[in-house]
């Protein structure tokens, strides 16, 4: 986009000094004009958290005010308390974390470990035609198993339970299970096949030798299953009816619901966006102390496919 | 799948039948979950296709004509799967693209090359709850910071949300902002490509711009594919911003296959319908993936693996 000639050309080693010169300012101008356009990328993607943190600590005056004001004063941190308080959203972090996350996580990672080795490292008839219909079923969109779902899991009284998250982990995600049987087909055969000489039975190997070497892999699709359980909407919205089973996401949507009620609260909009802050905060902390991870784990999802 | 290996399972030697017991063990967990979580749902989505059901009354078969109502009798599909064409066909390739262009930047010598390339992904991984809530202050007509802003530069203000006109725009504008993954995924395969083609094109007196046509591009062809394919089949299933933000309006400017679908389901409970709907959303991904597919034969270089 705005590569400027780096190397001087035939062309250039002919030519005068000036334009040398010429190349040069070329060169600094083009250096330049990448963080022209870098930086206020940069703070206008970080805007909207940004602006949602602001906005928690105003009250309804600031934030009603134009043109909108970028350092809120006075500062009302009590936003975050009073607006957690407004609805039983310890109640929701609760199902969130205890109900949802973190048991799916857990599950997801172990029953994916086992399925995909099974695809990956033993070598049993068919076994790649099998895998196809795993690749098969990544590419079903959801849309189409929604109506079904929720009508068959009305009738195991599964609505407003964590189960069709906590039970269906165990059966694994045909994602993770690709994403880690590639990983698990660059450990080398010898390994294992050592293993198997000495007696080990592939639970044994799997125990031993595949959980400690695919730990970086694993924590890889366990922070990615984390984050979608976390960031999840569209699947508690279906499947969880009453208040108290509410996670975060459901949440801040009923807070939304509650703050269009004329008079339901003094600084509704200050408390939403506290909420929805504290909600991001979570990810946004995770990022930053596991960047490389994220990182690793998208490039790797791309590059595969 | 099972009928050749008992077949020949007299025939297989001890190792053989070892590796057949332990390798069906451990995928054993995905085809039960394959068979009550995906092919069931599937058929069953297909079954309610086509009949009437209501949830509480028993289903009533109907043959075709769920699907004929919709193309010809419902005043509100053409609106849903012209609004939902509109953004995936316009807002996906524009993600994409800015996404390249991003990534081929980055990928340039750029101080804090990963402080940029985080800030560009965060949005990403923020809950889509926390975001919607947020963008729907900042593009409020009124009181919105955009507008704010636009006031401050006296610039015309933009009804974001509240006109037909600019709600899918404003809305593919939130999807640009999550693609901070195709960004990620994009410089991991730009810094794939082998340095000696540049080295080789430069000697050649190839300018920047003409390297990046036929080097960057053609090199990383597949991973242009790869996410134009998961940007559309994630834009056609879009649920959580369109129903956050706008609820699907203002006057159906905004409801997209996914909340046409959710709403025909899970609010006037006709589970027929919905399915129906869900069948158009697998034949518009199957139909949009094969073009992209037969199409990606004339575009997409695999010369280099």
């Amino acid at each position: 986009m705005t590569t400027v000639i780096k190397k001087p050309t035939t062309q250039a080693d002919k030519s005068t000094d000036s334009a040398v010169t010429i190349s040069r300012i070329l060169g600094v101008f083009g250096e330049i004009s990448k963080y022209v356009v870098l930086i206020p990328l940069a703070i206008s993607f970080m805007f909207p958290i940004y602006w949602m943190f602001v906005s928690a600590l105003k009250d309804d005056p600031q934030v009603f005010t134009v043109p909108p004001v970028l350092l809120p004063n006075p500062v009302f941190f009590e936003n975050f308390i009073e607006a957690w308080n407004f609805l039983p959203f310890n109640t929701f972090a609760f199902n969130t974390i205890f109900r949802y996350v973190l048991p799916t996580t857990l599950i997801t990672v172990v029953s994916c470990t086992v399925i995909a080795y099974g695809f990956a490292k033993i070598d049993w008839p068919y076994r790649d035609q099998v895998f196809y219909v795993v690749l098969l079923t990544m590419m079903l969109p959801w849309a189409v198993k929604m109506v079904p779902l929720f009508l068959m899991f009305r009738d195991w009284n599964w609505l407003d339970t964590y189960f069709p998250w906590t039970v269906t982990a165990a059966f694994g995600t045909p994602y993770i299970i690709f994403l880690l049987r590639q990983f698990f087909r660059t450990i080398p055969n010898e390994i294992l096949d050592a293993a198997r000489v000495d007696g080990a039975n592939e639970l044994v190997i799997l125990w031993r030798i595949i959980f400690p070497l695919a730990r970086p892999a694993l924590v890889v699709v366990g922070l990615f299953r984390f984050m979608w359980a976390w960031n999840d909407y569209l699947g508690p919205r279906i499947f969880i009816r009453t208040q108290e089973n509410f996670p975060l996401a459901l949440g801040i949507d009923l807070l939304q619901s509650r703050a269009n009620d004329v008079g339901a609260c003094v600084r509704c909009l200050p408390y939403l966006m506290a909420v929805s802050f504290l909600v991001a905060l979570p990810i946004i902390i995770m990022f930053f102390f596991a960047q490389r991870t994220f990182i690793e784990g998208i490039s790797l999802t791309g590059t595969k496919g | 799948m099972t009928a050749m290996p008992f077949k020949k399972l007299r025939n297989m030697s001890a190792i053989e039948k070892r590796n057949l017991r332990w390798g069906l063990l451990f995928v054993s967990p995905w085809i039960i979950g394959f068979l009550i979580f995906e092919l069931y749902p599937t058929l069953s989505s297909l079954y309610y296709s086509f009949h009437r059901y209501d949830i509480i009354r028993e289903p009533v078969f109907l043959g075709f004509e769920n699907y004929i109502d919709l193309f010809t009798d419902d005043p509100n599909f053409p609106t849903v799967l012209w609004n939902t064409l509109y953004y995936t066909v316009i807002g996906v390739p524009i993600g994409i693209g800015f996404a390249f262009l991003i990534a081929n930047l980055l990928n340039t010598k750029i101080v804090g090359r990963t402080f940029f390339r985080g800030v560009i992904y965060m949005p990403a991984i923020v809950p889509a709850v926390a975001s919607a809530m947020v963008w729907q202050f900042l593009m409020n007509t009124q009181f919105g910071a955009i507008n704010g802003l636009l006031r401050a530069l006296e610039l015309p203000i933009i009804p974001f949300l509240s006109s037909p006109a600019w709600s899918k725009p404003s809305l593919i504008l939130v999807l640009i902002w999550t693609q901070g993954a195709a960004v990620v995924i994009f410089l991991a395969s730009l810094q794939d490509v082998p340095r000696s083609l540049y080295e080789a094109a430069s000697i050649d007196g190839a300018n920047g711009f003409h390297q990046f046509l036929n080097i960057t591009i053609p090199m990383t062809s597949p991973i242009i594919l790869f996410n134009l394919i998961t940007g559309f089949i994630t834009a056609f299933q879009e649920f959580t911003i369109p129903w956050l933000l706008t609820q699907g309006g203002p006057m159906n400017s905004t409801e997209f296959l996914l909340t046409f679908l959710y709403r025909n389901a899970f609010i006037n409970f006709r589970m027929g319908k919905a399915s129906a709907i869900a069948w158009v959303i697998l034949a518009i991904i199957v139909v949009f993936t094969a073009i992209l597919l037969r199409s990606s034969a004339r575009w997409v270089y695999y010369g280099g693996d």
